[in-house]
């Protein structure tokens, strides 16, 4: 056990020496980073130059953490109205007049056509609505997405499946991410994380941010922008929608909608330079500017609902015809509010509502506060276990602590390359773990001294010290990883860090127990020759 | 020359101690068990849902009462307020709204309103009905699953007795340590499943290390009784069963002490469970094997195993 060749001891001390390189970039602060990779010369190639560091949780550089969902319930609800818009048209185009006009059903639409001869024409083109579920490219078409059924009676009802929901819910949330994405780009904040999390949920990282109030508000609106007619009557084909200048009473809106946010191009927010109000300034695309243009041509004195989430944030009426493209959006709003408006707008709808299941946010104060904290701890730790170390076992305790030092190194160096993220209980971890380390340097002296006192000579209760040992700390390392990584699948967030760090640590432990403890004492056992082993 | 703290070639009769451990560890689990029906623990907002607030009084000292009147008058149900830190800091927690998971939104900006201008609010943490239940859901999920994971590997490394006796200390671990937060009230949050687990792992780390010996005891001594090898497995880990914990004891000391607040309730758990972890190893995991007919079994290794250990 304690001879090494030459190249074995040459590539245990390389890696460790790489492993402590890579650690360095972790140590130093933003600014020190940078003055280091400037000062590297210009012949030293990229790769051999560290970048990566350790990026802190949000529990220790401070920030905020939203777990949005998409609203199944909502988002079923536009997916119904879409089909019924498609179904009323089809109707129109085979001119087909359904009893009773389009009924809603829980998951979709139904009509009632009694006229076999109607059906038959009908029925074709319904179908064409029907898309084939899972991806086609790869073969796997699990059915379609609408379910068309006819009843003897005449009643043809199309019905979502759930196959065909779920893919909805999917496009929803790789929608909902770029849209999310621009909106917390507006709060100029830096390096937020978007990611998707399940099938329908997407977390939302922001660093640094301590009032996540403004970011909650833009993400929790739709921002689903209609431009539609106030309806002289509230009979027929209308919604009764609230109307926010009038104190949320409800007025009908045609359901006809003449432009909405997907045709615009541009909002700036603006001052009305008569009355000086705050307005959103917005520009149409062509499509936008032609349908708005001929509207207003058409209906000059009747007033105009600006309908935003289902509410009527505006009625101007419509003094002439708007036909360059472009047109304001007034209504008693606050300068606030007409930024956040135009912002919402640019960023463009959400397909469904987000819901805010959970969020935490941590101020920069006790970020700081919690990384002194940590630092502490680990530095007064790490003291009193050395100190221990060195009294029970002397030179041999020496040794062990470096072992244990090189151990954290190891620790902080697989970390920056993996690009982990160090949270307050993964410092934590590092503490147990530095505990922990210490088992394997104990477990070998231990067993070597065992070795001695059956009066083995030195050679030999090193040899079978150390032989015996080794699988033992396999054995019980081992064990320890495994709750480590079942906590690491299970856990979240700041537990999540604790599990990264107590899995890396343990697997560095068997390394350094494997290779630099027994280089070391090997040394060590070089230099001394003792006879006997009596420490 | 070193001093030798700990005493070597220990000659205790551990297996004599088990007519008082395991007694004594029954008691324990049972009232733990009445404990936690009884008194019940003090879950946090990740189980339970709701709202928890941190703040830091701008000026001065945190005025506890005031703030539990104030929050508790906003219509949310009563408020629990607790000061800690150096006085200035309070958290204030804040039951489940009704209205789903949109009911919690209003918590927070009617607290902001109320409080701001006196207090820097210095950590929220909001969780909906939805996620509280999965993360009861995945906390359980992942005790009961590292559970089976280490009895299918002990008993792939060992033997099934192994496995039976590191899982009943490892159960003794975890109902003791609920006991623990049933008897502090320390809040049992996410944090507190990540302890338990840390503590799982200490103690089969500790548990394996005596196993490893027992087992290479076994082989050695053929003829002696199971009992008297026990002990001497027990015996002859001793020292480093005290120096490790002590020294892993150590290092959780100073998370506690110097750690600060949030990882208080965490060191002192972990430490608990130092201690029975420690204890169960000794006093629980070795000794049942006793009862488990460890020979029959060891018989039909022995001579595969004493013909590699003479090949080596």
């Amino acid at each position: 056990m304690l001879r090494f060749s030459k190249l074995k001891v040459f590539t245990i001390i390389a890696a460790v020496l790489i492993g402590m390189y890579l650690a360095v970039p972790s140590l130093m602060t933003q600014e020190q980073r940078q003055a280091f990779q400037n000062s590297i010369p210009g012949w030293v190639p990229s790769w051999l130059v560290p970048t990566h560091a350790i990026s802190l949780g949000l529990d220790l550089q401070g920030g905020s953490h939203v777990l949005l969902e998409v609203d199944a319930q909502d988002l079923l609800r536009t997916q119904v109205a879409l089909m019924r818009d498609d179904v009323r048209r089809i109707l129109r185009e085979a001119r087909v007049a359904p009893q009773g006009g389009i009924q809603l059903t829980p998951r979709g639409v139904q009509v009632r056509v009694p006229d076999p001869a109607d059906r038959e024409r009908l029925l074709p083109r319904l179908r064409e609505l029907a898309q084939p579920t899972g991806n086609a490219v790869l073969g796997q078409t699990g059915g379609t997405d609408i379910e068309i059924s006819t009843t003897p009676e005449g009643v043809i009802a199309l019905t979502y499946t759930e196959a065909g929901f779920n893919e909805r819910i999917r496009r929803a949330v790789d929608q909902s991410i770029e849209v999310v994405r621009r909106r917390v780009d507006v709060t100029g904040t830096t390096e937020p994380n978007i990611q998707r999390q399940g099938a329908d949920r997407i977390l939302v990282q922001v660093p640094g941010l301590q009032d996540p109030q403004r970011l909650k508000e833009l993400l929790g609106r739709t921002a689903k922008l209609e431009f539609r007619l106030l309806a002289q009557q509230s009979t027929g084909d209308v919604d009764m929608l609230p109307m926010r200048e009038e104190g949320g009473q409800r007025v009908p809106v045609e359901r006809r909608v003449i432009a909405e946010g997907a045709d615009l191009t541009d909002a700036q927010p603006a001052f009305d330079s008569r009355t000086n109000e705050p307005i959103v300034n917005f520009r149409f695309n062509i499509r936008g500017a032609q349908r708005f243009g001929q509207a207003t041509s058409e209906n000059v004195g009747r007033p105009l609902a600006i309908v935003l989430d289902n509410e009527v944030i505006s009625a101007p009426t419509i003094q002439s015809p708007i036909t360059g493209g472009q047109g304001q959006i007034s209504g008693r709003f606050t300068v606030q509010q007409v930024n956040d408006l135009a912002v919402l707008l640019r960023a463009g709808a959400l397909p469904a509502k987000l819901t805010i299941i959970e969020e935490r946010t941590v101020g920069p104060g006790l970020g700081q506060d919690s990384i002194e904290a940590g630092r502490t701890a680990v530095i007064i730790g790490s003291v009193l276990v050395a100190a221990f170390m060195i009294a029970s076992y002397g030179l041999l305790g020496i040794i062990a602590v470096a072992a244990v030092a090189i151990n954290v190194a190891l620790i902080l160096g697989v970390m920056s390359v993996m690009g982990a993220t160090l949270t307050l209980p993964g410092i934590a971890g590092i503490l147990l773990t530095i505990g922990m380390a210490v088992d394997s340097n104990v477990l070998i002296y231990e067993r070597i001294r065992e070795e001695a006192r059956l009066g083995r000579s030195a050679v030999s209760s090193l040899d079978q010290g150390f032989g015996r040992a080794l699988g033992t700390i396999l054995d019980a390392n081992f064990t320890t990883l495994l709750a480590a990584g079942i906590l690491f699948f299970l856990g979240t967030g700041p537990v999540r860090g604790f599990a990264v760090t107590l899995s890396i640590g343990v697997i560095t432990t068997v390394f350094t127990a494997y290779t630099v403890t027994r280089l070391m004492i090997a040394g060590w056992y070089h230099f001394t020759r003792p006879k006997a082993i009596n420490f | 020359m070193l001093i030798r703290y700990f005493p070597t070639n220990t000659k205790y009769e551990f297996m004599r101690y088990r007519r008082v451990s395991f007694p004594l560890s029954a008691i324990l689990s049972l009232l733990t068990v009445v404990l936690f029906f009884a008194v019940g623990m003090s879950f946090g907002i990740d189980f339970k849902g709701g709202t928890l607030i941190e703040m830091r009084a701008v000026n001065g000292m945190a005025d506890v009462g005031s703030i539990r009147e104030r929050a508790g008058a906003l219509g949310f149900g009563s408020a629990e307020v607790q000061g800690f830190g150096d006085g200035r800091e309070v958290s204030v927690r804040i039951e489940l709204q009704p209205g789903g998971e949109q009911g919690q939104q209003m918590v927070v900006s009617r607290m902001r309103e109320t409080f701001g201008n006196e207090y820097e609010f210095r950590r929220i943490e909001v969780v909906g009905p939805r996620v509280s239940g999965e993360l009861v859901q995945s906390g359980t999920l992942g005790v009961i699953l590292a559970l089976l994971a280490i009895l299918a590997y002990l008993w792939f490394r060992f033997e099934w007795q192994y496995a039976i006796g590191a899982v009943v200390a490892t159960l003794h671990d975890i109902v003791l340590t609920i006991g623990f937060f049933a008897v502090t009230q320390i809040q049992f949050d996410m944090t507190s499943i990540a302890a338990i687990l840390t503590i799982m792992g200490y103690s089969l780390n500790d548990t394996v290390v005596v196993y490893d010996r027992i087992r290479e005891t076994m082989r050695k001594y053929k003829k002696v009784p199971v009992g008297v090898l026990l002990d001497q497995a027990i015996n002859e880990t001793l020292t480093r069963t005290i120096i490790t914990g002590f020294s892993t004891a150590l290092a959780v000391i100073a998370l506690a002490v110097f750690g600060g607040e949030v990882l208080r309730g965490f060191s002192y758990t972990i430490l608990f469970g130092l201690i029975v972890g420690t204890y169960s190893s000794v006093f629980i995991a070795a000794p049942i094997l006793v009862y488990f007919g460890l020979r029959e079994g060891a018989e039909i290794e022995a001579p595969a195993a004493s013909a590699k250990a003479a090949a080596e």
